[in-house]
């Protein structure tokens, strides 16, 4: 049976364990940052010299670690494409924006253990020649803000921050920034430019590539709170002892964020690839299954811009046969392994690892117009076919769940959906608002037509309130 | 000037400031400050920032208009905001938002903040808190619920003195 597996959450929900930093310090905190700082210069075979920061990096690439925030890229090859050459200062921003519908992950390590942050914020910093990092929190998180600065406060006092660090020269400095209640400034370029003090207007790549031209147009590594936990773990496991954790390139742990309709909605670190979404949903250490009496409806799997599962729904996923020969398997959606890749090949993704589940309770138009809403109200604006394409959809939708619809409706929302994606905005929040509506329509658009449909129905049969006023006086 | 900072906010402004090699990266931070004093950002406050940060008042007053948190009016002394979003919608989030609504004698279909006559509360429906497992979740003020049933509503706003 699929079990937890507690990296990064070993600690936050032990009894008795606080966020302050001597409690960090007795489990052993800060010490994959000593064992950092003093790695030696390493020979190389071809007479070149690997320095300790070199070495780290390497090694989180021979980790497979993968990006937690949502587009799950080689954090190893991500830190690779930091311009070094620019003889400008490099920057780190950790991501904690956390405001992908349905993930709530991050608020569970800032809460709870920052320090845990922190250093593997260090750590970063220290092993890509960061002086200046920030903590981009978002403004609806004030609690877990003042957790940050509070934790800040005692890593410089413990001169784990601040100027030569330890002794070894290295200077650092922190500061959380918080954001204001805007979705878009989870989308990294949008961030960077929030940061700056300015609207979070994502910048078009190339060329702002963040890694080249990032914070001030400087070359910047963004990466989320829970990614950057990892480094400290890949620090004092080796890079290929964590890459043992999870699956061939799913490696190291995720931690699940669960809600909706099961028993036990809540966050659950697993493996990655080591429990399937049935496990999730069913397991009694996991989800413990539907509410009594209700069937499985729908699965949004990878926060609410990943593309919904339909309950039955069946995929080819590739497998490796007994002699290593690549076969087809076909696979119930509820029996995809929870990693990157099985649900990129069911034309999803795990995304932020956010799991909405829905039954058979749920009007399936509603809840596509409830996710409408959010992107018609988060679109930054900036490319028409973002900011009038999420608005129509949701207007659309607005209009199918209020008595408005029309039998059409269905195919007019697909035509808005499929017009914004493609190379047609600045930032992936276009296909981020159009995947929902174009998998709901694509799984379930039996049930937007009928709805228009009976909306048309009604109204044909309907008369006006006037009407019916003056019908009325006319019977007298 | 009417804009009447307090020394301490004097002294936060300079504290914040100082995390930035470019002044205007501190201009959000400030807006908060101000608006945790103050409890909303007027344009005295704006004049009184883009000074601070040696910018022109507009480039204050885009991110002002931008970001959903900062507010240009005065609000309600309890800021009640309940998770709107499909995971706590799923949860009730609706019924508890008509449920506030009905009990401080507001409209639950007017979209953004809305205040009561007595400046009490501002009720606002916003979108996802990033706590999902406990839906439905709502803040007043800096205070976050979880799992708000409306009997806890109710205790919620009882003990609003
Ligand atoms: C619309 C949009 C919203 C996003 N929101 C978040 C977020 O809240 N938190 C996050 O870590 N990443 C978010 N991302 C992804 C970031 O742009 C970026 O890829 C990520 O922070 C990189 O970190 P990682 O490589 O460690 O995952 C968002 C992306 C988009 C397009
Ligand atoms: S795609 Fe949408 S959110 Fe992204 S920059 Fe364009 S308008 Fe803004
Ligand atoms: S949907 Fe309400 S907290 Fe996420």
């Amino acid at each position: 049976m699929a079990q937890e597996y507690k990296l990064i959450l070993k600690h936050a929900d032990a009894p008795g364990y606080t966020p302050d930093i001597e409690c960090y310090l007795r489990q052993g905190g800060y010490d994959a940052l000593k064992k950092a700082l003093a790695i030696q210069p390493k020979d190389l075979a071809d007479g070149k010299k690997l320095s300790g920061p070199e070495q780290i990096r390497e090694d989180v690439k021979v980790s497979g670690l993968r990006g937690r925030g949502g587009a799950g890229f080689s954090c190893g090859l991500k830190w690779s494409f930091v311009d070094r050459k620019s003889g400008k200062p490099i920057y780190l921003i950790c991501n904690a924006d956390e405001s992908e519908p349905g993930t709530f992950k991050d608020r569970q390590i800032i809460h709870k253990d920052p320090h845990q942050l922190i250093e593997g914020m260090i750590i970063s910093c220290f092993a890509n020649d960061v002086k200046l990092a920030y903590i981009y929190i978002r403004g609806e998180m004030p609690e877990g803000a003042k957790i940050l600065n509070q934790a800040l406060k005692e890593a410089r006092a413990k001169n784990f921050l601040g100027k030569n660090i330890l002794g070894t020269g290295y200077d650092l400095e922190m500061h959380v920034h918080r954001g204001a209640g805007a979705y878009i400034c989870g989308e990294e370029t949008g961030l960077i430019e929030s940061l700056e003090g300015k609207r979070p207007y994502p910048r078009i790549k190339p060329p702002y590539f963040p890694a080249i031209l990032g914070l001030w147009m400087c070359p910047t590594i963004v990466n989320n709170v829970e990614t950057l936990c990892n480094v400290k773990h890949i620090v004092t496991m080796g890079g290929a002892e964590f890459a043992k954790l999870g699956t061939p390139n799913n490696t190291g742990t995720r931690i699940v964020s669960l809600s909706g309709h099961v028993k036990r909605p809540g966050y659950y670190e697993i493996e990655v690839g080591k429990a399937t979404l049935r496990e999730l949903l069913y397991d009694k250490n996991f989800g413990g299954g539907l509410r009594d009496g209700r069937q499985l409806k729908a699965i949004i799997p990878g926060g609410s811009s990943s593309k919904v599962l339909k309950a039955g729904e069946k995929f080819k996923l590739k497998k490796k046969d007994a002699e290593g020969k690549e076969i087809l398997v076909e696979t119930d959606m509820l029996d995809l392994p929870y990693d990157f890749d099985s649900l990129a090949q069911a034309g999803t993704m795990s995304g932020s690892s956010a799991i909405i589940v829905m039954d058979d309770s749920v009007d399936i138009v509603k809840a596509l117009a409830n996710l409408s809403e959010f992107y018609a109200h988060e679109s930054c604006g900036q490319c028409t076919p973002c900011r009038e394409g999420s608005l129509w959809m949701n207007k659309t939708l607005q209009r199918l769940t209020h008595g408005e619809g029309r039998a059409s409706d269905a195919d007019y929302l697909g035509k808005i959906a499929d017009n914004i994606p493609g190379g047609r905005t600045i930032c992936a929040f276009g296909e981020a608002c159009s995947w929902p509506v174009q998998s709901f329509l694509a799984k379930f658009k039996d049930e937007f037509v009928a709805k228009g449909a009976a909306d048309e129905d009604r109204r044909a049969k309907e008369v006006s309130a006037p009407e019916q006023k003056q019908l009325e006086a006319a019977h007298h | 000037m009417s804009f009447q900072p307090t020394s301490e906010l004097e002294a936060e402004v300079s504290e914040l400031i100082s995390h930035y090699p470019v002044k205007r990266a501190a201009s959000l931070m400030v807006l908060h400050a101000i608006q945790e004093q103050f409890g909303w950002i007027s344009s005295d406050a704006v004049q009184w920032t883009a000074k601070k940060l040696e910018l022109q008042p507009i480039n204050v007053f885009e991110i002002l208009t931008f970001y959903p948190m900062l507010r240009q009016e005065p609000q309600g002394k309890y800021a009640i905001k309940v998770c709107r979003t499909l995971s706590c919608a799923l949860g009730g989030a609706y019924e508890l938002h008509q449920h506030f609504c009905a009990k401080l004698g507001l409209d639950a279909h007017k979209h953004g903040p809305q205040t009561t006559k007595d400046g009490k509360f501002t009720v606002e429906f916003v979108e996802c808190l990033a706590s999902c497992g406990t839906a439905p979740v709502m803040m007043v003020g800096e205070k976050f619920y979880e799992g708000v049933s409306h009997q806890k509503a109710d205790e919620i706003v009882g003990g609003c003195q």
